[in-house]
Parts: structure tokens; C-alpha cells; sequence
């Protein structure tokens, strides 16, 4: 396999993917590889905030819950909201962005100018908003991730889209008749896939960050959800001593936003069908 | 000679655009009053520089892009007039090869694929009746089944041509519109092409329209000849008596520039100065007057008519002066 | 006999790569000699534009040269340092004009600009006598308005013109030898003309020496006093370009111009394809294509041989009459 020789090569792009996989998979089997997996919910008062230990690698937390666990745990929570939230973005974005790069008249200036309108509002304050009218909930938070997401998708896909459009491959399916919905779906949707693909790994990164923020910020997950941003806003009020309380769930959101980001990258180099080969 | 295909005064405007609050964008006169007729089995060579039309006129006998004037007809019925959708399928019969065939092809689609969603898209719904056309189709063109499952990278320049003309063959088509079908390709490939596609034409009784810039191989190739400046068919003849005879001084010019074997067998004529002008400023009365070297007053005030002369047509004030005066070609 | 402007012997290059090692020139032999224009003819994938790139001293990565020499002006270019090519030869004395002028200009810098750029690097003298000099030379290239081209942008120029503003750069430093790679490809056919009848007249008035790298022999036929030319990176040919377009001696090159319209009527083509230089074929790389291959072409060396004054062929069908025929 070329391609998958190529992606070797590239040791960053190797080192996110390890990450990501990292994360898929403690996500998965969380509950049964945490130490402590009780402690999703459950507290020991007896326990609390205990430096890490041979017990408590990472520490216990102002409920004396095990903090190792809780980052095992919390994985599931991040990565459903990344993948919700840039597969409602792609959802609306992708059809979207095709449209207006294939069409020339009105339709393609309406969906752009809306976009621009969506892309010119700062995303996190536009989420905390709809947070606020919808109550704080993850389901709120994410809706509102996605609805501010999905203009990126657009774009790229509207750029990609105008692009391709002047082909000379859509120019030959013209002539032999082939109708839009064909070209557009089976044709200029593979050809734009890798950039979208690059923007959406990206995507599932920024995601969790914002998503870490809006918890922090009270209005994505609420207690006792083991979810890493709220954990670090609940250490605030410990700090500086309790500093293992803080810095394990923000290490684990760091982590995570850089292996996608990573992978995103190295990505990009790989979606080229010039590495595909019939033998 | 029975006419499959004609063209009556045909003219096609590019891209001019109305725009708001802002100047509107002139439309371009591609290509200007065009009539030509092809019969069944003809090779008619389009011949011209960049930018005289020629490419323009391939896509609107296809039916890609729209005339502004003028009528397309074929076997006798109007198909011109049409808009895109309907006009592509009145012209069924009529087909396309691109000068680029590595990018005619899309890059992420094997070549078996690629040759099936054609006959998908036309309607053949049986999978053993488009298996065996494409089994056919490829033989025809000198690849076998092995190419199926390749990739178009994995060709080289001669073998995608042989891709986008079986893709086309498998929609039997009766007249293909093949656009510079040999440029980028080395002598010995484009020896090759022409060979296969002097037998395509002769197998499947095909109609050519050949355009090309390459006025050797339109020698030897095609039956007729039109020859286009900025847009209109400047001369037009049998391949025979427009290379031995020729009499538009364009004409004569291009034989006088093209490269040959034996440069001393060539005519002598002046080789135009300067370059053609764009087709959005086209110059007064006829569009080569200011670059021919025997321009008169007239010529830069009035069009000259495409004038038929038994089987050769000239657009010329001065070609019967010129043609007593000019030594004749060899 | 003078020593020749430019001389290539023997010249052997491989490329090593993902794939392996690209032998992509084996023993490639031509000499140009002052005031000659050599035409360079062969297919793509013979290895013409690394020939270049080796002249000009520009090789990728991983290049190395296994044998040969490049003798310019009787020097060897192999033996000279990337800091003295760079400043006694590539640009000065050894210049080059590009295939494709409209990748060539930077759009967003005056002409004038990019073109003084290498005079003021090679030539004593002052910017505004430079502005002079190239002033001098574009309007010997018949560029129009040659006083107030240098103030303009490459977009003002059309193709043609801009092909003569390449060529005035190159002949900005009074080069010894121009290489022009397939100068006149992406040109109409009247343009092509124009500039061929140009690139004749300054070499005859300026005493220059050119390497004209093309595929097109109707181009060599028009321009070239010598032809050279090279199959799968071994030359198989090198000729006075009159006798040879006539009366080829190589079986690649007689087949080569069997092809060519104006020799045929029925198009017959070469069977077979150009070998990959990853997996060339041992000893004359043609013989797998070849009507009149023997068993021993694959056991021979390559080396051109003379067949008749100034007409060296490669092939083992001349091999044993020297000098003859």
C-alpha cells in the first residue's frame, strides 16, 4: 500500500494518528480500563484532593473522585461531541457549499453571503448565546457548535467546487450527458474530499477545545459528568495547590487537540489519487 | 453528397455579462457566421490559431455551449435553439474528445468505471450488454480488459487518448468532434492516434471533425479543410486543392510558418507581423487586415463574403488579383 | 579544428529516487561549434530536460554523474564549484531561454526589473548603461516600443513578445551559448515562424552558439545547422541536420521521421514505448523496438562511431564499417 507507506514516512502526522486512536479507544472501553469507574458519578469526601499517588496516578479531585479515571472517562463525552458536532456541520455545510460552487446565479450569492454573515460572528460568543436560550446542556452545546461550524465546510467546499466545476472531466461528463446531481455527488465530491477531510479532523480538535470552554463557562456539561473542561473550571478554586487537579484535564484536552490537528495535517498529503494504484 | 450535418451562419458570444451598479461586460464574438457542412464519413479539419474560434465552435456543434445566431442542422432537423439539456440530447449523435485527455478524466474513477457510467448515463441498462461494449470499445482501441481496474495516472499520454475516444465509441456515436487530437503527443505516438483513428473512422463509418493547428497533419489526414481567423472561416476547400491552391493570404501565410521537413519546397509568402489581435477587439472590415501584406483601403472598411467557387470558398476582396500575381504552390 | 563552444562526451547520469536508481542519461556525445545552432530532437522521457539541468550545473537531488564530460570552452564544468558556475558561467557566458514564457515573468514586477536583475549580477557598468544595453538588445529582438517595455508588467506583453523579452534576457550578458529549451512549443504557428527567423539572425550576426532542445523536426529542419539525437538517454545520432533529416542512418531516427506527416501518408508509429530509465534495457536501449535488432544489440557498449565525415551514428549496424559507407 502506497498510501499507507507514504503516511509512515510522515512521523508528526503518525504520532497524531497514535493520539487519535488513543482517544477512539479509551473512549470505547473507558469504563472498563478506568481504575475507578464508579467515580463517574460517586464521591468519597474522605479522599479529597489527595496529590497523585501510586492509587491515584493523576491525583483525587474536590469530591475525592479518582482524576485518572475521570480523564479515562471524560474521552467518550469529548469525542461524541466532536463527532456530533462536525457531522451536523458537514451535513448542512458540505450540500451547501456544492450548491453555491456549482450554480452561478442568485442561489450561489444567497448561500455565500449568508455564510459570510455566520463566519463574521465570533463562534464561542454566538454558542454561549444559544447555550443561554436553550439552558446548559451538552445537547445545547452541542447544537450550537455545529450551527456555528458548519460555514467553514461551506466555504471549502464552495471554493473546491468552483474550482472543479471548470474541469475538463465535468466538461467531458457534460458532453456525454451526465446530469448535476451525478456530477456533483459522484464526481466533485470525492475530488474536493480532501480538504474537507483535512477541515474536518481539524475540526474535531478546535471542537473539543471549544467544547472544554463552553463547560468551563458553565454551559456545555453539567456535574457530575466527567467532562475534562468542566474539571478544569471546578479546580479553580483549589489552585495553586491542588495543581494536579487542573493540569491532568487540560493536559488531556491538549493532547487531544493536537493529535487531530496533527493527523489533519499529515492527511492532507495523503487524499491526493495520484497514490492510488490498481495493483 | 448526402449533408448529415450543417451549419448556417452560425454565430456564438462568450461570457458577456449584465452587472450591477457596475459596467457591463461586453460579450465576446467568438465565433462570427460560420456555415459548413459535413457528410457521413467526412474528416473536416478546423484549422486556425489560438483564439480564432475554432475550440468555441467544436463545443457549440456538441451542444456545451449555446449559438447566438445562426441554425445547427442534423440529418435535416433544426437542433439549434435548444436550450443546453435538450440541445445535448437532440445532438446524441454527435461526441467530443478533449485536447487533454489525462484531465478529461476524473483522476479518482478507474478506467473500467469511467467507461461504464457512460453507458449508464445513456441508458444501457443491461450489465452484459456494457460489459461486452466496453470489452469491444477497448479492444478497438488497442488497450485490453487489463486497463479496466487502472487508474488515469497510470497512463501514459497515447494510451488516455485511447481512453477518452472508447469511452466515447461505447455511445456510438456518428460524428466525433476531436479537439487537437495529436498536440503534446511525440511524432511517434501521434503516428500511432492517427492511425487508430483513420481505422475508428473507417470501422464504425465515423464523421470527423478534426480541429487542429497543425497544418501537416491536416494534410494527410482530413478530406476537407476550413481554415478560421478571428472567428470566420477565412477559406475552406478540399484538403488537396487548399494545400496546392491556396488563396486567402492567411492562408497562404500559415503554409508559408508551418514547420516542415523540406523548408525549400515551401511557398514563398510573407509570414504575417505581429500577432493575432484578441476577438473582444476586433479589428474593422476584415479581421486580417491589419496584419496582411496586401491589404488595400477596402479591405479595412468592409467584411469580404465567403465567396464559393466550385468547391473552394475564399473571404477575400483581393484573392483573384493576388492569385495571378502570387506564384502558385508546388 | 577549433575547440567546439560547447562539448559533451560520454556523459552517463543517474537519479536515485523512491523507485531506485534512474540511469536517465547513458552516454549522451554531441559538440557545438561557434556559431552553429545544434538541435537537440527526441521524444519526451529521453532525458533532454536533465541534459539541460546538467549543462547549467542545476541537477535535483540525488543526482550523480557516472561518467563523461561537459567541456565549455575547453573547460570541464563537472570540475567547477556551484559558487564559480554561478558566477563565471551559468547566467553569463552559458545562457537559457525557457519553453514556456508565461511561467517565466514574474507578473508582479516590472520586465525591466527582472530582466536587469542578471546584467547588474554579471556585467561592469552602471544600472542606467545597463537599461541601455537591454534597451539596445529588445529592440533588436524587434520588441515594439522597445523604449518603454523595461517600465512594463509581463500581462502587457503577448505571447510572442513575451518570448522576445526572454530572449533579449538572454542575450543580455553576451552569453558564448544560448541553450533554448523548446522555445517556440506553446507559440501559434506564425509566432513560431517569427521567432525561429529571429533566433537564426542574431546567432549569425552575434557569432553565437545555441543548443535548440525540441521534438519538433519540422522545427530542426527550419533552424538547425546540426542535429543530435538522443533515444532513452543514449545519443543515437549526430548529424549536419540537412543529410540526416534525409537520410537517417539510425533505425530510431529513420523511424522517427517515418512518422512525420510530411514523410508518410499511413502514419505507421513506433511499436513498444520509451523505457522507463528505472528499468532500462542493457546495451542499445532502442533494440526492443527495433526491425533490425540483432541478439548482440544488447550486449554492446554505446559509442557513436563515425559513419560518414561529421555523422556519427550508435548502432551495431554501422559498427563494422568504419568510416565507410
Amino acid at each position: 500500500m502506497l498510501v499507507f507507506r507514504k503516511f509512515l514516512r510522515d512521523i508528526p502526522a503518525v504520532i497524531g494518528a497514535a493520539i487519535v486512536l488513543l482517544v477512539v479507544f479509551l473512549a470505547i472501553f473507558g469504563p472498563w480500563i478506568a481504575p475507578y469507574p464508579q467515580d463517574a458519578s460517586a464521591s468519597h469526601l474522605l479522599r479529597r484532593l489527595r496529590p497523585p499517588s501510586l492509587d491515584f496516578p493523576f491525583g483525587t479531585d474536590n469530591l475525592g473522585r479518582d482524576i485518572f479515571s475521570r480523564v479515562i472517562l471524560g474521552a467518550r463525552g469529548a469525542l461524541k461531541v466532536s463527532l456530533v458536532v462536525v457531522g451536523l456541520a458537514m451535513a448542512i455545510g458540505v450540500p451547501l457549499g456544492l450548491i453555491a460552487g456549482y450554480n452561478r446565479g442568485w442561489l450561489s450569492e444567497a448561500i455565500m453571503r449568508v455564510t459570510d454573515v455566520f463566519l463574521a460572528l465570533p463562534q464561542l460568543i454566538l454558542a454561549l448565546a444559544l447555550a443561554q436560550l436553550m439552558g446548559p446542556s451538552v445537547e445545547s452545546a452541542m447544537l450550537a457548535l455545529s450551527l456555528t461550524y458548519w460555514p467553514f465546510f461551506t466555504r471549502i467546499v464552495h471554493a473546491e467546487t468552483a474550482r472543479l466545476r471548470n474541469a475538463l472531466f465535468v466538461d467531458a461528463l457534460q458532453g456525454i450527458g451526465a446530469g448535476t446531481p451525478r456530477i456533483l455527488f459522484l464526481h466533485i465530491l470525492p475530488n474536493a474530499l480532501s480538504p474537507i477531510i483535512v477541515r474536518a479532523t481539524i475540526g474535531l480538535g478546535f471542537t473539543i477545545l471549544v467544547a472544554a470552554v463552553l463547560g468551563f463557562l458553565g454551559m456545555g456539561a453539567t456535574p457530575p459528568d466527567p467532562d475534562w473542561g468542566l474539571a478544569v473550571a471546578q479546580s479553580r478554586t483549589y489552585l495553586p495547590n491542588a495543581w494536579w487537579f487542573a493540569t491532568f484535564p487540560g493536559l488531556a484536552i491538549l493532547l487531544a487537540v493536537l493529535g487531530f490537528n496533527l493527523l489533519g495535517d499529515g492527511l492532507r498529503d495523503l487524499v491526493d489519487p495520484r497514490l492510488r494504484r490498481s495493483r | 453528397m448526402t449533408t448529415m450535418l450543417q451549419l448556417r451562419d452560425l454565430s456564438v458570444s462568450l461570457g458577456g455579462r449584465k452587472r450591477w451598479l457596475r459596467a457591463d461586460i461586453p460579450p465576446v464574438r467568438a465565433v462570427r457566421g460560420v456555415s459548413l457542412t459535413l457528410a457521413p464519413g467526412e474528416i473536416l479539419g478546423v484549422v486556425g490559431e489560438s483564439g480564432c474560434g475554432k475550440t468555441t465552435l467544436g463545443r457549440t456543434i456538441l451542444g456545451l455551449q449555446r449559438e447566438s445566431g445562426g441554425e445547427i442542422l442534423l440529418d435535416g432537423a433544426t437542433v439549434s435553439g435548444l436550450d443546453p439539456r435538450a440541445a445535448r440530447a437532440a445532438r446524441g449523435a454527435i461526441h467530443y474528445v478533449h485536447q487533454d485527455a489525462g484531465a478529461a478524466l476524473d483522476p479518482w474513477w478507474n478506467i473500467g468505471r469511467t467507461l461504464e457510467e457512460a453507458l449508464v448515463i445513456q441508458g444501457v441498462a443491461s450489465a452484459e450488454e456494457r460489459r461486452a461494449r466496453i470489452d469491444e470499445v477497448l479492444a478497438a482501441v488497442g488497450l485490453d480488459a487489463t486497463a479496466r481496474p487502472r487508474y488515469p495516472h497510470e497512463f501514459s499520454g497515447g494510451q488516455l487518448r485511447r481512453v477518452t475516444l472508447a469511452r466515447i465509441l461505447a455511445l456510438r456515436p456518428r460524428i466525433v468532434v476531436l479537439d487537437e487530437p495529436t498536440s503534446g503527443l511525440d511524432m511517434s505516438v501521434q503516428a500511432m492516434v492517427l492511425t487508430l483513428l483513420r481505422d475508428l473512422q473507417r470501422r464504425y463509418g465515423l464523421s470527423y471533425i478534426f480541429i487542429s493547428h497543425d497544418l501537416s497533419v491536416v494534410r494527410r489526414f482530413c478530406h476537407n479543410v476550413a481554415i478560421m481567423y478571428l472567428g470566420r472561416v477565412v477559406e475552406q476547400a478540399p484538403a488537396a486543392e487548399i494545400f496546392s491552391n491556396p488563396r486567402h493570404p492567411y492562408t497562404r501565410a500559415l503554409l508559408a510558418a508551418s514547420p516542415s521537413l523540406e523548408p525549400e519546397n515551401r511557398p514563398p509568402a510573407a509570414v504575417p507581423q505581429g500577432e493575432p489581435p484578441s476577438a473582444a477587439r476586433l479589428p474593422p472590415g476584415c479581421a486580417f487586415s491589419p496584419r496582411c501584406a496586401h491589404a488595400v483601403a477596402a479591405c479595412k472598411t468592409q467584411d469580404p463574403p465567403l465567396t464559393q467557387q466550385g468547391t473552394h470558398a475564399t473571404a477575400c476582396w483581393r484573392w483573384q488579383e493576388l492569385a495571378t500575381q502570387l506564384a502558385p504552390v508546388a | 579544428m577549433a575547440v567546439p563552444v560547447l562539448a559533451v562526451e560520454g556523459l552517463r547520469l543517474a537519479i536515485r529516487g523512491d523507485e531506485g536508481e534512474a540511469r536517465i542519461l547513458d552516454h549522451v556525445s554531441f559538440s557545438v561549434a561557434q556559431g552553429e545552432i545544434l538541435g537537440i530532437v527526441g521524444e519526451s522521457g529521453c532525458g533532454k530536460s536533465t541534459l539541460i539541468r546538467a549543462i547549467l550545473g542545476i541537477l535535483p537531488r540525488g543526482a550523480r554523474i557516472g561518467a563523461g564530460e561537459i567541456r565549455f570552452e575547453g573547460e570541464n564544468l563537472l570540475a567547477f564549484s556551484e559558487a564559480e558556475l554561478d558566477r563565471t558561467v551559468r547566467g553569463s557566458r552559458i545562457s537559457f531561454i525557457p519553453q514556456d514564457p508565461y511561467l517565466a515573468l514574474n507578473p508582479l514586477f516590472t520586465v525591466g526589473a527582472q530582466l536587469l536583475e542578471s546584467m547588474r549580477r554579471h556585467l561592469p557598468g552602471t544600472p542606467r548603461e545597463h537599461r541601455e544595453q537591454l534597451t539596445k538588445i529588445l529592440r533588436r529582438v524587434q520588441l515594439p516600443d522597445a523604449e518603454l517595455a523595461l517600465d512594463r508588467y509581463p500581462h502587457q506583453f503577448s505571447g510572442g513578445q513575451r518570448q522576445r523579452l526572454l530572449i533579449a534576457a538572454a542575450l543580455a550578458c553576451r552569453p558564448k551559448l544560448v541553450i533554448a529549451d523548446e522555445p517556440t512549443t506553446a507559440l501559434d504557428v506564425t509566432t513560431q515562424q517569427q521567432i525561429l527567423v529571429l533566433l537564426r539572425e542574431l546567432v549569425d550576426d552575434m557569432g553565437l552558439s545555441m543548443l535548440f532542445v525540441t521534438h519538433d523536426l519540422g522545427v530542426v529542419a527550419e533552424l538547425c545547422d546540426r542535429v543530435g539525437v538522443i533515444y532513452a538517454g543514449q545519443s543515437v545520432e549526430n548529424g549536419p541536420a540537412r543529410h540526416l533529416l534525409r537520410a537517417p542512418m539510425h533505425p530510431y531516427t529513420a523511424a522517427l521521421l517515418a512518422c512525420h506527416p510530411d514523410r508518410s501518408d499511413d502514419f505507421v508509429g513506433i511499436p513498444g514505448s520509451v523505457p522507463s530509465p528505472l528499468r532500462a534495457p542493457p546495451g542499445c536501449r532502442f533494440a526492443p523496438r527495433c526491425a533490425q535488432a540483432q541478439p548482440a544489440c544488447t550486449l554492446r557498449d554505446p559509442a557513436l562511431r563515425n559513419a560518414a565525415p561529421g555523422h556519427a551514428v550508435d548502432c551495431i549496424l554501422y559498427d563494422a564499417q568504419d568510416g565507410g559507407r
